[in-house]
């Protein structure tokens, strides 16, 4: 069987359950079972043959199973907000139409080699650290700097922000790789990079911290470095780099948390979500992550059902914060269990895996490290979200990647499945001939 | 680069696994203790979305019921007939808590099933819902006791001897019910030390017992076979007791006389004497077995009862302490503080031969359908007394009612039994708290009353009591 075929095939189940969803919340909200729930899955189920007939155009060879999976997360958001707030559902799958179109868009542009970014990499690190820098003329929320208003739609740049810087580093490493691994020098015990490769890298690590310091969220600087670190890790194998780079990472963090309020505030709520002080603080307590907390302990092995968890009582405002953003993990603990969440993590787990497969499959080093960089970043971006809500590690506001409710969001995801489709494509062709 | 990138994916798949078990950790490992952390509503509000099951009275008054708030939560109400039992019914407000029978039986309202139970209904689609609590309570009688008491603070308790069954518990002044999720009722209510309306006096209230007491203490007398009904001791007053001087009522003076002649006039003197030659032990073992010294075992919630005794700066002293004047026990003195509850169990006992039963407001749980789920049966507390102390213990508070301190609660055509009480609590401003205890009919005892109000001027409990606890008798026995 072709891997298109595979694919179509993988895609049914995603149609399935976007429609058993819609279907369940209906029952639940005892509504007429009208066609509405049907036609949401027909609809859905359009949408995902045309990108599929575009991949099938364009890139024969490409993954079968990364775009199904995809699909899977992404129905399973569309469910989910349409149990918070049917207006959110509706506009999250406008997104969604608009993340398929630039989606096929990039495929299109880049469908004969992925590889001309690399031309235009400083283009792009510079594009990427100025969409950083945006949100910066905006007002914060929650004490940090992420969304930027364009009109009435508020535009989170990190997401765009993080392929951009991963493409770079991609190319970047590409060229001094080499340079890197064989001018290192043994220094009390630990390996250096050569101080004139250092530059550059000192240079990221620099760009982490301003991040850190000027946007002042933790949660997409630990993505980008981590981001960063993988690709430095996988380019010279040198673990060593990889260590000095955390060591500066924890510096920054530690200064950081010294001086600015919000980054103590989050430490503590997470150390102490139910100490009745914290509990209570009007702002940048740990009500949030507190409320995070007993809504999954509501949910137990089974979860609730769809539409049983407590977000909200009347017009008073919210239980659980954030339930559609920050907090959606935790409402998918809530109404589907231990075995809902972790069946989630396990659909991000084989994404992350064809994703590595992809890059162990590429052939060029930019190809690779572009794969690697690309995966990593969602690994991590999954890591410090659903970390941050269970608790695991303190709580910053990052989304779910294909879940959570943002325009930005999703559309800068497809992207990124996008390049990743399109690594994927020329490596299998590439190893069919081989 | 391909090694590196494996070990990249194993640390992926650690972390991730990290996220697993954090969430197992929250969501069911942990999940216990997160749902009943105090910052948590949670459960309350999942208790809100039940359609709660009703409380009725005896005769089946509807007293509470919920009626939908929103889409998915209930919200209780009161009817009027409830307000003369607020303080036993208690409230279940989201944002107060509960308390009282609510409280005490929230697993059978709020339909509570095992795991299993639940489950199946779950896979059936049937809708949790709270079973119907039926009380043993008398709304005719309680509204009667109620306005007997006319807006002095006090509190009037009835129960059926022979079953525990309790038909009246009346605690003024009260509060209304519906009233109190409104905004700042509560915490008003709450503070006002003065009334203390959410108090329930009839089991929260530690009282002064004054002479009410001298049935447990001829009980003791009695049962341990040092006295008989006609045991002869000096009435002179004052006598020492404990070292200290006792008087008589008004200073009276008799010579030797009967025990059953003592109880009838309530002579102080004899009494004391009695308590003090039966000594701490056996004045404790007395009182232990009617249930001093300890909750009583009424369903009702723990927080709102206090265990009848003698009180050492807030603390409970055990009667067999030396550091007790057990003389001035045996005649509701001392430090002794009592609940009406613990007076009506003393005067039920003894009007059911000796035997102390388990004092009950649940009648039974009645489900949805009409089934009834669970009949509360009557349990046997305790034996405090022989059948044959009993009898003669009968045959003296029946004495009391015929010709001593209790005749304003005889009735007619029914030979009553009692014994007053009038705790002086501050003798030159004649601020009395007058008892009465008793039971009716004599020979077959069908309920047994305590009556007791706070603060009364020249109160005595023969003249203030007695006439209380005859017309909530006369009601019941109808």
């Amino acid at each position: 069987m072709t891997a298109r075929n595979r694919e179509l095939f993988a895609l049914i189940p995603a149609s399935l359950l976007v429609t058993a969803g819609f279907t369940a919340v209906f029952i639940q909200r005892n509504d007429l079972l009208s066609n509405l729930s049907l036609s949401y899955g027909a609809i859905f189920l359009g949408l995902c043959l045309g990108a599929h007939l575009v991949l099938r155009m364009t890139l024969p060879d490409a993954d079968p199973y990364m775009f199904p999976l995809v699909a899977v997360l992404a129905c399973f958001g569309l469910v989910m907000l349409y149990r918070l707030d049917a207006k959110l559902a509706r506009d999250q799958a406008q997104w969604f139409v608009v993340g398929l179109l630039l989606f096929a868009g990039t495929i299109i542009a880049l469908r004969r080699d992925h590889r001309v970014l690399e031309r235009y990499r400083y283009s792009i690190a510079l594009a990427g650290i100025l969409l950083l820098l945006l949100p910066r003329l905006s007002h914060p929320v929650n004490g940090a700097y992420l969304s930027f208003d364009i009109g009435p739609l508020a535009f989170q740049p990190a997401e765009f922000a993080k392929i951009a810087i991963v493409i770079f580093l991609a190319s970047y490493l590409r060229d001094t790789r080499q340079v890197l691994v064989v001018g290192a020098r043994r220094f009390m015990g630990i390996t250096f990079p050569p101080l004139k490769h250092l530059g550059p890298l000192l240079a990221v690590w620099g760009t982490a911290m301003v991040l850190l310091f000027v946007i002042q969220d933790l949660g997409s600087s630990l993505m980008f470095f981590g981001g960063f670190l993988a690709l430095v890790y996988v380019a010279t194998n040198r673990i060593s780099f990889v260590l000095i780079g955390i060591t500066l990472f924890a510096i920054g963090a530690r200064t950081l948390y010294a001086i600015r309020p919000t980054i103590q505030g989050r430490v503590d709520a997470w150390l102490h979500p139910f100490d009745p002080s914290l509990y209570n603080k009007a702002v940048g307590g740990s009500f949030q992550i507190a409320q995070s907390i007993f809504s999954q302990a509501d949910g137990g092995l089974f979860g609730r059902g769809f539409g049983q968890a407590t977000i909200r009582l009347g017009d008073n405002p919210p239980i659980l914060p954030a339930a559609h953003t920050d907090f959606i993990y935790a409402v998918i603990t809530d109404e589907l269990g231990l075995l809902g969440a972790a069946a989630v993590l396990l659909v991000y787990l084989l994404f992350i895996e064809r994703g590595f497969k992809t890059a162990m499959l590429a052939t060029d080093s930019f190809s690779k490290l572009l794969a690697t960089g690309l995966t990593a970043v969602l690994a991590l971006q999954v890591f410090v979200i659903v970390g941050g809500v269970t608790k695991l590690i303190p709580l910053t506001g990052v989304t779910l990647p294909f879940i959570s409710y943002g325009g930005s969001s999703i559309v800068a995801n497809f992207i990124l499945l996008a390049l990743l489709l399109l690594v994927s494509d020329r490596a299998r062709r590439e190893a069919d001939l081989r | 680069m391909n090694a590196p990138i494996l070990k990249l994916f194993a640390l992926v798949l650690v972390l991730f696994a990290a996220l697993i078990g954090m969430t197992s950790y929250n969501s069911v490992i942990n999940a216990k203790a997160y749902r009943e952390n105090t910052l948590n509503a949670r459960p309350q509000i999942d208790e809100q979305r039940v359609h709660r099951g009703v409380i009725r009275a005896r005769d089946d008054t509807l007293l509470a019921h919920s009626v939908k708030a929103s889409d998915t939560l209930y919200r209780r109400r009161y009817t009027p007939a409830a307000k003369a039992f607020a303080q036993v019914i208690g409230y279940d407000f989201l944002r107060i808590a509960r308390a009282g029978l609510e409280r005490s039986r929230n697993a059978a309202l709020a339909g509570e099933r095992n795991e299993l139970a639940s489950i199946v209904d779950e896979l059936r689609g049937k809708q949790r819902e709270g079973d119907n609590v039926i009380t043993n309570l008398d709304p005719r009688a309680q509204k009667l006791a109620l306005s007997e008491l006319a807006g002095r603070k006090g509190s009037v308790v009835a129960i059926e001897p022979a079953t525990g069954k309790v038909r009246v518990m009346v605690s003024t002044p009260g509060y209304d019910p519906n009233t109190l999720d409104e905004k700042g009722v509560f915490s008003k209510l709450s503070t006002d030390d003065r009334n203390s309306p959410l108090l329930n006096r009839a089991t929260q209230a530690g009282y002064v017992p004054g002479s009410t007491m001298k049935v447990v203490t001829a009980a003791a007398a009695l049962d341990s076979g040092e006295y008989t009904p006609d045991s002869r001791v000096s009435g002179k007053s004052p006598v020492v007791i404990s070292g200290t001087p006792l008087s008589n009522f008004s200073d009276e003076q008799f010579g030797d006389i009967t025990l059953t002649d003592a109880l009838t006039h309530s002579v102080n003197t004899v009494w004391g004497q009695v308590a003090e030659k039966l000594g701490h032990e056996r004045m404790a073992e007395y009182m232990t077995r009617f249930g001093f010294d300890t909750d009583p075992p009424l369903d009702y919630p723990d927080a709102q009862m206090l265990p009848s005794g003698v009180y050492d700066k807030g603390k409970l002293l055990s009667p067999s302490s030396k550091r007790v004047d057990i003389g001035r026990v045996g005649i509701g003195q001392e430090r002794l503080r009592v609940t009406p509850l613990q007076m009506a169990e003393v005067a039920a006992t003894v009007a059911n031969g000796g035997m102390r039963m388990k004092p009950q407001l649940t009648s039974r749980i009645v489900d949805v359908d009409g089934r009834t789920v669970d009949r509360i049966a009557p349990e046997q507390a305790q034996r405090v007394m022989s059948p044959e102390t009993a009898r003669q213990l009968t045959e003296m508070m029946a004495n009391v009612v015929r010709e001593g301190t209790g005749t304003a609660a005889a009735l007619q055509g029914i030979e009553v039994a009692g014994k007053t009480g009038t705790a002086e609590l501050n003798i030159a401003q004649r601020i009395d708290q007058p008892w009465f205890i008793g039971f009716a009919p004599r020979a077959a005892p069908r309920i047994a009353v305590a009556v007791t109000l706070e603060n009364i001027v020249g109160g005595q409990g023969g003249i203030v009591a007695a006439p209380i606890a005859k017309n909530v008798m006369q009601e019941l026995l109808r």
